[in-house]
């Protein structure tokens, strides 16, 4: 899926992703040239749909985690919110699923809609891990939805 | 802006167009088959076990067969992709949580040293397994939840160097062209059925399924063929005669085994020990121990 901006004939470039609520998640694409944003919206069936097919809007930023789309796709009784870091054992640098999450992190993170829930413990996890942070507090949600744009997360 | 305006206006076409974010999302997809295709190249032989229909035993065989393989010697992987009726782990003696290694998650160990992926390693106890998603609509998001979990489960799994991966593939005919559009066409395919009048357009169907994937190693196995009376000895057929031979004759397919009816079968594979390693003179167990051999002949 393309976007292109009909009075620029260009390619819109991927800006960002957003989970603005009720399972919908928005993809915010700009036009290089004038500068128009478009947003493409979709519904939780289709949000569901496109989470399951195991691939990020935009590009991955880290590697896939094993079991990523099982795990958050299933509803397991080891909840994903009380899982830290997932499975037993896990060697070598700091993946998003090796972050730890503090019990208030955790209680936040059970107030989101389980379908999305997964993807958005990935997004809060991806950018821990990317900032070498070590342990996901409410401090470092509201700071991750200030500079990701994660409204209602 | 008139409707005349917008139909003289030339847009390109998607492939005209050059956007870096697509094309990372055909290069994810494609990323996603070589890791199938990397985990697949270290596996000797990739046997497929279906069925079309459920209810004939097509776990307890692949529990059989994984079993006797793995007794034998041989490096053997079983993987349970009957994500919604998880099975296999609990058949092949494999508990506990799966960890994660170096080189992805590794798998639990069952009886023999088989090494057990399945579903129900993911999820506590019995509890059900429950797709998250809106709850309208479920059967449009839900098969594609389903491939993605079967991708993940061959790819993400450090199954190492093995002689032979069993996968025990759900019930229904359009599973197995799934796992052929994931994996690739299997060194075999073992359909299971029961010799009876209601299995036999199911498993014609899929017969000419295989034949159109290209599948060129593919046969029968005939289960509860016979029933054995515990007094007198006498072998009896449980469906009607010449059951399994019609089945043969209408799918094309040839019939690799037929496994009598033992109450040992269910009972002992329920407990986690396959009738092949806890009573393999019954002659049950003779018989899906030369199946398993017979899935090693080129």
């Amino acid at each position: 899926m393309k976007f292109l901006c009909l009075a620029c004939d260009q390619v819109m470039d991927y800006a960002e992703r957003r989970l603005p609520g009720d399972g919908t998640m928005a993809v915010v694409y700009g036009c290089p040239d004038c500068g128009r944003e478009i947003a493409m919206l979709a519904n939780p069936m289709e949000t569901r749909m496109v989470s399951g097919l195991g691939i990020e809007v935009g590009g991955r930023t880290v590697p896939p985690e094993p079991l990523e789309l099982a795990r958050s796709a299933m509803d397991l009784v080891d909840d994903p919110a009380h899982v830290e870091g997932g499975m037993a054992g896990e060697p070598g640098s700091r993946r998003p699923g090796q972050v730890r999450w503090n019990a208030a992190a955790r209680e936040r993170l059970l107030a989101v809609p389980s379908f999305v829930r997964g993807m958005v413990k990935r997004i809060y996890g991806e950018y821990a891990a990317e900032r070498d942070i070590e342990e996901i507090t409410p401090e470092i949600m509201d700071r991750a939805r200030s500079e990701l744009g994660l409204e209602g997360m | 802006m008139s409707a005349g305006r917008e139909s003289s206006r030339r847009i390109r076409s998607y492939h005209e167009v050059a956007d870096p974010s697509a094309e990372s999302i055909v290069e994810q997809v494609e990323d996603q088959g070589r890791r199938v295709r990397e985990r697949l190249a270290r596996v000797a032989r990739v046997v497929a076990v279906g069925s079309g229909k459920g209810g004939v035993g097509k776990s307890a065989v692949s529990a059989n067969l994984a079993a006797a393989l793995a007794a034998g010697g041989r490096s053997v992987g079983a993987l349970d992709a009957d994500l919604d009726g998880p099975s296999l782990a609990r058949m092949l003696g494999a508990a506990g949580q799966l960890a994660r290694g170096a080189d992805g998650v590794e798998p639990a160990t069952g009886v023999a040293g088989v090494r057990v992926v399945s579903m129900d390693l993911l999820v506590a106890g019995d509890a059900p397994v429950r797709w998250r998603g809106p709850e309208r609509h479920g059967f449009v998001w839900q098969s594609v939840l389903e491939t993605g979990a079967l991708r993940e489960f061959l790819s993400d799994v450090a199954w190492g160097d093995l002689d032979v991966l069993i996968l025990d593939l759900p019930p229904g005919t359009e599973k197995l062209s799934r796992l052929i559009d994931l994996a690739g066409v299997p060194d075999a395919v073992l359909l299971v059925t029961t010799p009876s009048e209601a299995a036999r357009h199911v498993v014609a169907r899929s017969a000419r399924l295989l034949r159109e994937a290209g599948v060129e190693r593919a046969g029968l196995v005939a289960n509860m063929a016979s029933w054995t009376c515990p007094h007198c000895g006498i072998a009896e057929p449980l469906f009607p005669a010449d059951g399994a031979r019609r089945l043969a004759e209408d799918s094309g397919l040839e019939i690799w085994a037929e496994v009598p009816f033992d109450p040992r079968i269910p009972a002992d594979t329920d407990d986690g020990l396959p009738i092949v390693l806890s009573a393999p003179a019954r002659p049950a167990a003779r018989v899906l121990a030369a199946l398993a051999e017979r899935l090693l002949t080129p």
